[in-house]
């Protein structure tokens, strides 16, 4: 649905070169996939390639699977009343045969980006982490 | 320290390996520390020194490690991502090869609301995994995550950690896949006491190929009382307890516990040696660190490791790894299992000369 096309990056252009507009879009970016998926703007989206459950959201923000506490049941170590979000990842991602996205290297965040647009980011091709091509094997290219 | 001795050599040479794990005081004397080390010189492999473990302040893991190597026995130092940024990281892990700390274990850590300090502020500035990956881009391409170049290269083994026992199940098997390729040569797992899950993991493993270039070293550890066995069903995240091992440890008089605990350990590293690409054990006996040889005894494993061979782990691996490479292939198929579908290679840093 997001997948860059020609009227995205016009659009992500567009934005660029106007801050205020920028700034209207970034904050219905925020209050959209804040309300859908709890987004904190890292900048980075990887929803994607996670089931769109949100890394960010993990207490230890673990971009390339679970850590070793999850609970039998399958809940967080530090907040036990929450579901793991990687549980939710695979579980989602298994539903949809998308179980290889999660084998992709996430490359660690880059915290300048915090609060920007991931999907200008993304549009304008300045963001390789943010959906790795699906032919590239298990792994991502490396950190930047 | 000799060629042929060490952690290294050990996972290279095939042998079943044995390491052990103790934890720094919580105090600024060294001496408690070479107490612990002391019966373990020379009948393990390598001393796992653990990093603020529980996010429990203790001694920093590099001066226990370099404490350790004094006292005779060689370190694995124990690096988390909770305490430390990815400045921080990288110049701790230059500074473990330039005191000359052979092997390094990288972990992602458990949460400071576990700790002594639940009001710190957790870092998790990288994961494991991506901390893996740094730490391999360090010693095989000599740069830093930057893409900075380092004047000389760090020499250190690396290894990871994984639970196999914790959901999502599924997935278990494929993160230490993701461990491996970003750069881990071995792990250590959590306890294990499900012995037939723990295969069946393995056995996942062997079909991704991964003990031919990640070798498994098993986490055991006796149960010494109820109240320990209580702590780890209830306080220890991710630690999984079948209600067999409950019901044997609560059959006995209380005074029979330790006994009945480092008999089940011994019966589970007995069993562990005839899982297929299990290279050794990681044993965890906090407390009881002194029991350590013993335990090594009576499951058979009481070799002198001074560059002897030791009984054979079960994948059966020979000859010496070439530098920088992967551990040597096994001579045979492990235990019969098919390789596997081909992994690829570990993956290059691209344009991380981009920042």
């Amino acid at each position: 649905m997001l997948a860059p096309n020609a009227a995205y990056r016009g659009l992500a252009g567009a934005l660029a070169r106007a801050p205020a507009a920028l700034r209207v879009f970034t904050a219905a970016e925020k209050a959209t996939k804040g309300a859908a998926f709890g987004c904190r703007m890292c900048g980075q989206c990887t929803l994607p390639v996670t089931g769109y459950a949100c890394p960010e959201t993990c207490p230890k923000q673990l971009r390339n699977g679970p850590c070793g506490g999850v609970g039998a049941d399958g809940s967080c170590e530090v907040f036990p009343d929450l579901r793991c979000v990687w549980v939710i990842a695979c579980e989602r991602a298994e539903r949809e045969g998308q179980a290889a996205d999660l084998l992709v290297l996430q490359r660690p965040v880059d915290h300048r980006r915090s609060g920007q647009s991931a999907w200008v980011s993304y549009w304008r091709g300045d963001d390789e982490t943010l959906l790795p091509p699906p032919q590239a094997g298990n792994v991502a290219e490396g950190p930047r | 320290m000799s060629v042929g001795v060490g952690l290294r050599a050990r996972l290279a040479s095939g042998a079943f390996a044995v390491t052990a794990e103790i934890g720094p005081p919580r105090g600024a004397d060294p001496e408690a520390l070479r107490r612990k080390v002391a019966p373990l010189a020379g009948c393990v492999d390598a001393v796992n020194i653990t990093d603020n473990a529980g996010a429990h302040v203790r001694m920093a893991s590099w001066a226990g490690s370099l404490v350790v190597a004094q006292a005779g026995a060689e370190p694995v130092m124990q690096l988390t991502c909770r305490d430390r940024n990815r400045l921080a990281l990288q110049s701790d892990l230059l500074a473990a090869s330039a005191v000359g700390i052979p092997n390094v274990l990288l972990m992602t850590g458990d949460h400071p609301k576990f700790g002594d300090h639940p009001d710190a502020k957790p870092v998790f500035d990288l994961d494991s995994v991506q901390l893996l990956w740094a730490a391999r881009m360090m010693r095989d391409e000599g740069r830093l995550l930057s893409g900075r170049a380092l004047s000389t290269r760090p020499a250190w083994l690396i290894g990871a950690v994984e639970n196999p026992f914790a959901p999502p199940a599924g997935f278990r098997a494929a993160r230490l896949a993701k461990k491996a390729d970003a750069g881990a040569e071995f792990v250590q797992t959590q306890f294990v006491f499900d012995v037939p899950a723990f295969a069946r993991w393995m056995a996942e493993l062997s079909d991704l190929g991964i003990p031919e270039r990640c070798r498994i070293l098993a986490g055991v550890g006796p149960v010494r009382s109820l109240r320990a066995l209580d702590h780890m069903r209830t306080s220890v995240p991710g630690l999984h307890i079948p209600g067999e091992v409950d019901r044997r440890l609560r059959a006995v008089p209380a005074d029979q516990v330790a006994a009945e605990g480092l008999r089940i350990c011994t019966e589970i590293i007995e069993r562990l040696r005839e899982i297929p690409g299990v290279s050794g054990v990681h044993i965890m006996a906090p407390g009881y660190e002194h029991g350590i040889p013993g335990i090594l005894d009576r499951a058979g494993l009481a070799v002198p490791r001074d560059g002897e061979p030791g009984p054979q782990a079960s994948g059966g691996f020979r000859g010496a790894a070439p530098p920088g490479q992967h551990w040597p292939q096994a001579s045979g198929a492990q235990g019969g299992r098919p390789a596997g579908p081909a992994r690829p290679a570990a993956p290059t840093l691209g344009s991380a000369g981009a920042h």
